[in-house]
């Protein structure tokens, strides 16, 4: 279809409201009526609330109301609920205790909501929050994965013993431990997975709305998923059913991960906005946001890898402790388990694995999916196991790799834990990268560093992910209490125009330029006739959201089937308006043609007759043009490739530059190349800021000292390099558009390079792994440690 | 309450505020211009950048009662009277600098006044140090030095016309 349609960089047409300032944000909603909430949240990891005194709060200026958790119980509300259910060992559930919306009893981290005042104005709001009294009893707090798991360690929640929440595993034990006992060398390491703080630009934020008259209650809230919200907040914890519920996530400054999520807040105002039948909102400030949005990643594994005399990988074996938090968060227990050990076969041939992975409560923040959610720990463990093995054996990193890679003659490949890859070319997507890094002429670059003072070195990382997010049953039968296929309505227009409702959300993807692409592609008609809803339970039929790259290869399909059944129809009308035999019509270029003859009706004709039904088989069909598909995707998708990172570290002060970045990637089919390398070089960027700069941090009281962006380290722009982005493609073979998805793979590909990068750096320095993130003060005490030694040989 | 008065995007604008009102609370609760955004509390994001007098300012820095008699421009009122977006507007757009939108009105604002306060041009380093006051999370910042490095040629009048990013 020409410049417009799929593989056109087609610039985005949301921008003309975001770079002029007329984006519409849910903090920028103002309802008539409106008060505001300000949440009172608990300044301890872990205390009984003996008693709260709002006396003086609810008297001050302005204030409506203030409710606590007692005030939610009497109302009969349910907890917040979690969206998966995982299996210990023995097959028993996992451990899941009840969450609150607001405390009741117990506080079990810093910020956990305790109270909300609700006042006329904001600056009302907050003054009298000052006012409200919570008497606390602070109790010992286990707000770390070591903390949480020793002896007489403080109990999260009384009756989950040892602050376990499930003991999982996956894999074959038997033939794991066989191959290792006949293995020539094992490679092993133990490494941290660092925590990290999502920080979408946009605070999170909530308003709730009540109609007395109809009954009818809306949210607009900062989500990647409003139908998700609806389901959850309705069905769980306000009992309002669907149809007196509308929620809209309107224009979203950014989720990674972090806005999937049902949260307390959503609840309150809602909620609230019943008892005080006014509009109630509430804006999460960056402090909140700090510790009340899920936290990402916070692995403790060890792992070893069994090899034979040539460095083929016989088998794996791997053992995680996973930090829940203190809360199960909607989808927090599947993402250490069925979105990480899953893909610990990476892009190699290992027969045999075995991963045991222990979730653990914690007294801090929530964890959940952060962008890739257990794939970047997947591949960040793998790929520096990787490198490791290829130290024991004595064998350059490249090297290894092929020998052990996955032919591309090979697919479909059952991996040995439960994934079956249905396509890929890992060879191509490393040679692809090998050269546009220049790996070959790397040495020379590090001789020449060398002269200036600086440490270079090279890192690689040939990984994979699973996306595409998800076959329903498959999903189901794993302990996901939903489905996860998507919805498309196409809806064309009396005279030709469409409109596309879909239920994946657009927070910064930009669906509206890329599926409008996609919907000219199909219908032969300008991307000016298409528009494309999104984000809103009152006009799109239903939907799961944006999560798991998942947008265009579930959602992008369903459009493709529900563009199928409008043609179908199509070709039906056109039949009986060129009286001519359906079976003779086809749709090509954006008009329905009897095969082999110039008689034609186009879109627009048809749709016309459609809707003005005059000359019209209106004995077998029906009038209007409107279609509703359903796709549920038959497997997950598998965008894999390969990242290149070469890093300068300067000994004096232990700053790494990053001074290139290559990643190439296999996304399958591309819609529009510019979107894609956007959100390839944003996943970079996380991925960097995860290697190099982020972490999260609790004192051993459960303390966040790394609570606001002054401390928590954000990458800039003069932390990063140029990222030079390219692809190498194989189509996915299950999904009509070839697609696998590409949100995701810049921050799964991307750290185990920069690491390795570090790591090669420092390979003079006795340095064999480093936790991330290798920032300055960690390297310089390496270097400086190391100084005497080097200056001695 | 005290009144302030000031003008916003060549128009002239006044309201009742509190003392301790910020300058992005009056224009986003007060006058409505919901393009300014908020994203943190600690002055680092840059999302609320707007120009004072014609300098970038953090409107989270500032209060309203500050701003009495000054000239403020926000992104609403970057566009020609006809809808013709300003260089730096059009740059973004072009260089696909932005995603989700959110920093996108504080960078764009930033961006101007460091090209404006830098007639002899900035090379890329130059302009990665110059945004260090603005956070972005979605883009990587790559983008966003291209689409600066390109509207500065136009802002400095050595080209007529945006140069197109490459396909």
């Amino acid at each position: 279809m020409g410049f417009e349609g799929i593989g056109a960089a087609v610039r985005r047409r949301e921008d003309l409201r975001f770079i002029s300032g007329r984006g519409n944000y849910t903090d920028d909603i103002n309802r008539p009526g409106q008060l505001h909430a300000v949440i009172i949240r608990s300044p301890h990891a872990h205390a009984r609330i003996k008693g709260i005194d709002a006396a003086a709060a609810k008297a001050a200026p302005g204030v409506v109301a203030v409710f606590v958790g007692e005030d939610m119980a009497a109302d009969n509300l349910g907890g917040l609920p979690c969206g998966w259910q995982v299996k210990n060992k023995d097959g028993s559930p996992m451990a899941e205790p009840p969450h609150p919306v607001l405390a009741v009893g117990k506080v079990r981290h810093v910020g956990d909501p305790v109270a909300v005042v609700i006042a006329e104005s904001k600056g009302a709001a907050r003054d009298a929050a000052e006012l409200v009294s919570v008497d606390y009893e602070v109790l010992p707090a286990a707000p770390t994965l070591e903390a949480a798991q020793k002896p007489g360690a403080p109990l999260v929640h009384d009756g989950v013993a040892g602050n376990i929440c499930y003991d999982w595993h996956l894999g074959d034990k038997d033939a794991v431990d066989a191959a290792f006992a006949k293995a020539h060398k094992v490679g092993r390491l133990e490494l941290v997975n660092n925590r990290l703080i999502p920080n979408a630009m946009e605070p999170r934020a909530a308003v709730g709305e009540f109609d007395p008259a109809s009954g009818d209650y809306t949210l607009y809230t900062t989500s990647q998923n409003p139908h998700v919200i609806r389901l959850l907040m309705g069905a769980f914890v306000l009992h309002i059913p669907e149809h007196k519920l509308r929620v809209v996530a309107p224009d979203v400054g950014g989720g990674f991960g972090s806005k999937i999520y049902h949260y307390a807040e959503e609840a309150i105002v809602t909620w609230a906005a019943g008892k005080v039948k006014r509009p109630v909102k509430w804006t999460a400030e960056r402090t909140e946001s700090f510790m009340s949005d899920a936290h990402g990643r916070d692995h403790i594994t060890v792992a070893e890898m069994a090899m034979d005399k040539d460095g083929k990988f016989l088998a794996l074996r791997v053992h995680t402790q996973a930090n829940m938090g203190a809360y199960l968060s909607t989808f927090a227990p599947c993402v250490p388990t069925y979105l990480y050990a899953t893909l610990l076969a990476g892009v190699y041939t290992t027969p045999a694995i075995y991963a045991e992975v222990k979730a653990v409560f914690t007294n801090s923040v929530p964890v959940d999916a952060y962008r890739g959610a257990g794939r970047p720990e997947a591949s960040f463990l793998l790929e520096r196991l990787v490198d490791i093995c290829a130290l024991e054996m004595g064998l350059d990193r490249v090297e290894i790799r092929r020998r052990n890679f996955i032919p591309a003659s090979a697919f479909p490949y059952q991996t040995p834990v439960a994934l079956q890859y249905d396509s890929g070319d890992y060879n191509a997507t490393l040679e692809a990268c090998l050269k546009a890094a220049d790996w070959a002429g790397f040495e020379a670059r590090r001789a020449e560093a060398k002269k200036r003072g600086k440490l270079r070195g090279i890192g690689i990382s040939t990984y994979i992910e699973a996306c595409g997010i998800a076959p329903s049953a498959v999903v189901g039968s794993l302990g996901a209490r939903a489905g996860l296929y998507e919805v498309a309505n196409i809806r064309v227009n009396p005279t030709g125009s469409i409109t596309v409702f879909t239920g994946t959300h657009s927070h910064g993807q930009g669906h509206e330029t890329t599926f409008a692409q996609l919907i000219a592609d199909q219908f032969g008609v300008p991307m000016s006739q298409v528009e494309i809803v999104h984000g809103d339970t009152a006009k799109i039929p239903f939907g799961m959201g944006t999560y798991g790259s998942r947008s265009i290869a579930v959602g992008g399909s369903a459009m493709v089937k529900a563009a199928e059944k409008i043609i179908a129809k199509g070709k039906r009308i056109a039949a009986h308006l060129l009286e001519a035999s359906a079976d003779d019509i086809e749709f090509k270029d954006g008009k329905f043609q009897v095969a082999g003859t110039d008689r034609a009706k186009a879109l627009a004709e048809v749709s016309l007759a459609a809707y003005v039904p005059h000359n019209y088989p209106i004995e077998e069909l029906e009038p209007g043009l409107e279609e509703t598909a359903f796709y549920d995707p038959k497997n997950f998708t598998y965008p894999g490739g390969c990242h290149i990172c070469e890093v300068e570290i300067d000994p004096d002060t232990g700053v790494v530059q990053v001074v290139n970045f290559c990643a190439v990637d296999d996304v399958g089919r591309v819609i529009n190349p510019m979107i894609v390398e956007g959100q390839i070089q944003g996943g970079v960027a996380q991925g960097i800021g995860q290697a190099l700069l982020e972490t999260c941090v609790y004192d051993e009281n459960g303390q966040l000292l790394s609570g606001s962006m002054m401390d928590y380290t954000m990458p800039r722009a003069d932390d990063l390099p140029n990222i030079k982005v390219g692809t190498a493609i194989t189509l996915c073979t299950h999904n009509p558009l070839g697609v696998k998805g590409c949100g995701e793979v810049g921050a799964i590909g991307s750290p185990p390079a920069v690491i390795g990068a570090v790591v090669d750096a420092l390979k003079d320095y006795g340095v064999r792994h480093l936790d991330m993130p290798a920032t300055p003060h960690k390297l310089w005490q390496i270097i400086n440690a190391n100084r005497p030694r080097m200056a001695a040989e | 309450m005290p009144k302030v008065s000031l003008t916003v995007n060549g128009k002239p604008a006044s309201a009742e505020v509190e003392n301790r009102t910020l300058l992005v609370e009056l224009l986003r609760e007060h006058l409505r211009l919901t393009g300014t955004h908020v994203g943190c509390d600690t002055s680092q994001c840059g999302a609320c950048v707007v120009h004072v007098n014609g300098a970038s300012v953090k409107a989270c820095t500032m209060l309203a009662v500050q701003c009495e008699g000054a000239e403020v421009v926000t992104i609403e009122g970057l566009a020609a009277p006809d809808g013709t977006l300003h260089p730096m507007q059009e740059a973004f757009r072009e260089y696909h600098a932005l995603q989700c939108g959110f920093c996108t009105p504080g960078m764009v604002m930033s961006a101007i006044d460091l090209v404006q306060r830098n007639p002899q041009g900035l090379s890329d380093r130059e302009i990665r140090e110059g945004l260090e006051g603005n956070l972005c999370r979605c883009t990587g910042y790559h983008n966003i030095v291209r689409a600066i490095a390109a509207a500065q040629q136009v802002m400095h009048g050595k080209v007529k016309e945006l140069p197109r990013a490459a396909e």
